[in-house]
């Protein structure tokens, strides 16, 4: 009988195992609809955000800011990377780290070099190993990312491209298509892509307080940051769709484990049990 | 002639308040602001403080910001307000930070980070190993 207890534990262990991933599954259907919330309420800001820059655009102003200026050369070039702090929600990582490492060797193969800003820990450990340039990090932002935990990293870029050391950056993060599908996206964010609404309608231009360059310079910053952060959303919301997903089909796949244990389980009962009845039957019959 | 103008108080976390209001008055970098329908187009940093807008009733309503920009259009005003309190010397600190935390990366080899990065090796070589079982034992079967 020692084959059936090996068995019994095994089956109890995958139990066990089943109990953890569904818990998981469960703990992220739940906080899936809390960041989706999180995203809609960030919505208003950079969407206003996006019209008042319009209308800057717009407005008949002597001043052009950096960060609308497209240069010619690119010698080097950034990317923010946003990743998950925590692991086992399926290839959502590695399938971003692999795009961009496409996207790397790209610019190497211009001749452009490239800056690393890492945000979450699985970036920060991936991008360390390989040993890019990587300039700033921030990781642990938890469930509720606050803006204020990515003004640091965020200025290092903006720094960076404002005294053109960096010539152009970009974003990289999961872009929340549904909780199936979630997509690798790289946004370019500086210079900022001209908008659609920038046809100018007529002269007119705003009282700046102080003045245009201060008021121009908060307002981008200000952009730019809020596009990070609802990266990061998506992000969040793509890792609890991921992990969810991911949970799902490890409960699965250990309830079929389960039931394959069960059944070697009971043909070894029973072959326990009719060597037992022969054995008997043999004993008597020698009797 | 307008009496009321259209008023969108947002940050980067959430919708604060929209609505027609009569007026808005809020602290501007140069000053108090009072905006009344009609004023003319206008653009300035906000300093940490309160903005107070009179809806169409007469009612009064605060919200402390600290700080943003607030915008002035024909139609709408509209108040960008931060969620962190910004100033150059605590941006500069958060940058200072951001720098050495990928500095202290890429020096220790063997912080809290590694030790994750070796446990989700280590799961998934587990994993592997578990599948490996699994289709072994289903062949026997």
């Amino acid at each position: 009988m020692a084959g059936t207890k090996e068995i019994r534990t095994k089956i109890k262990s995958v139990q066990n195992t089943r109990k953890v991933t569904r818990a998981l599954e469960m703990v992220s259907a739940s906080k899936i609809r809390k960041a989706q919330d999180k995203m809609k309420a960030s919505r208003p800001y950079s969407r206003l955000m996006r019209q008042v820059i319009g209308h800057v655009a717009k407005a008949n102003t002597e001043y052009k800011h950096p960060f609308l200026i497209e240069r010619p050369e690119v010698r080097r070039v950034g990317f923010v990377v946003i990743s998950t702090d925590r692991g086992l929600c399926g290839g959502l990582n590695s399938t971003l780290f692999r795009k961009l490492l496409g996207e790397i060797r790209e610019w190497q193969a211009k001749g452009a070099e490239v800056d690393i800003v890492a945000v979450g820990q699985k970036a920060a450990a991936f991008f360390k190993r390989l040993k890019v340039n990587l300039v700033g990090s921030v990781t642990h932002l938890g469930e509720k990312p606050q803006v204020a935990q990515l003004i640091g990293v965020m200025k290092v870029m903006l720094d960076a491209y404002s005294e053109g050391r960096v010539d152009r950056v970009f974003l990289c993060y999961n872009d929340f298509i549904n909780t199936m599908t979630q997509k690798v996206r790289t946004d370019q964010l500086l210079p900022l892509p001209p908008s659609d609404e920038l046809e100018s309608s007529h002269d007119w231009d705003y009282l700046y307080e102080p003045n245009p360059q201060v008021v121009l310079d908060d307002v981008l910053t200000r952009y730019v940051e809020s596009l990070v952060y609802q990266g990061v959303l998506e992000n969040l919301a793509s890792e609890h769709a991921a992990r969810m997903v991911a949970m799902k089909s490890a409960s699965d796949n250990a309830t079929k484990l389960i039931g394959n244990l069960q059944l070697v389980y009971n043909k070894a009962r029973q072959a326990a049990i009719t060597q037992e009845i022969s054995e008997i039957v043999g004993g008597a019959a020698a009797v | 002639m307008t009496s009321t103008i259209r008023c969108d108080i947002v940050s980067a976390e959430e919708e604060i308040f929209h609505g027609k209001v009569k007026l808005v008055v809020a602290t501007g970098e140069m000053g108090e602001l009072g905006i009344a329908p009609r004023h003319a187009p206008l653009i300035t940093r906000l300093k940490p403080g309160q903005v107070r807008v009179i809806l169409e009733n007469g009612e009064e309503q605060f919200f402390y910001v600290s700080g943003g920009i607030l915008e002035v259009q024909p139609q709408v005003v509209t108040v960008l307000t931060d969620t962190a309190i910004r100033a150059k010397d605590l941006d500069e600190a958060a940058a200072r930070q951001a720098k050495d935390e990928a500095e202290k990366l890429l020096l220790n080899r063997t912080d809290a980070i590694e030790i994750a990065e070796a446990q989700a090796q280590l799961a998934q070589a587990l994993a592997q190993l578990q599948a490996l079982e699994r289709l072994r034992k289903n062949l026997k079967h």
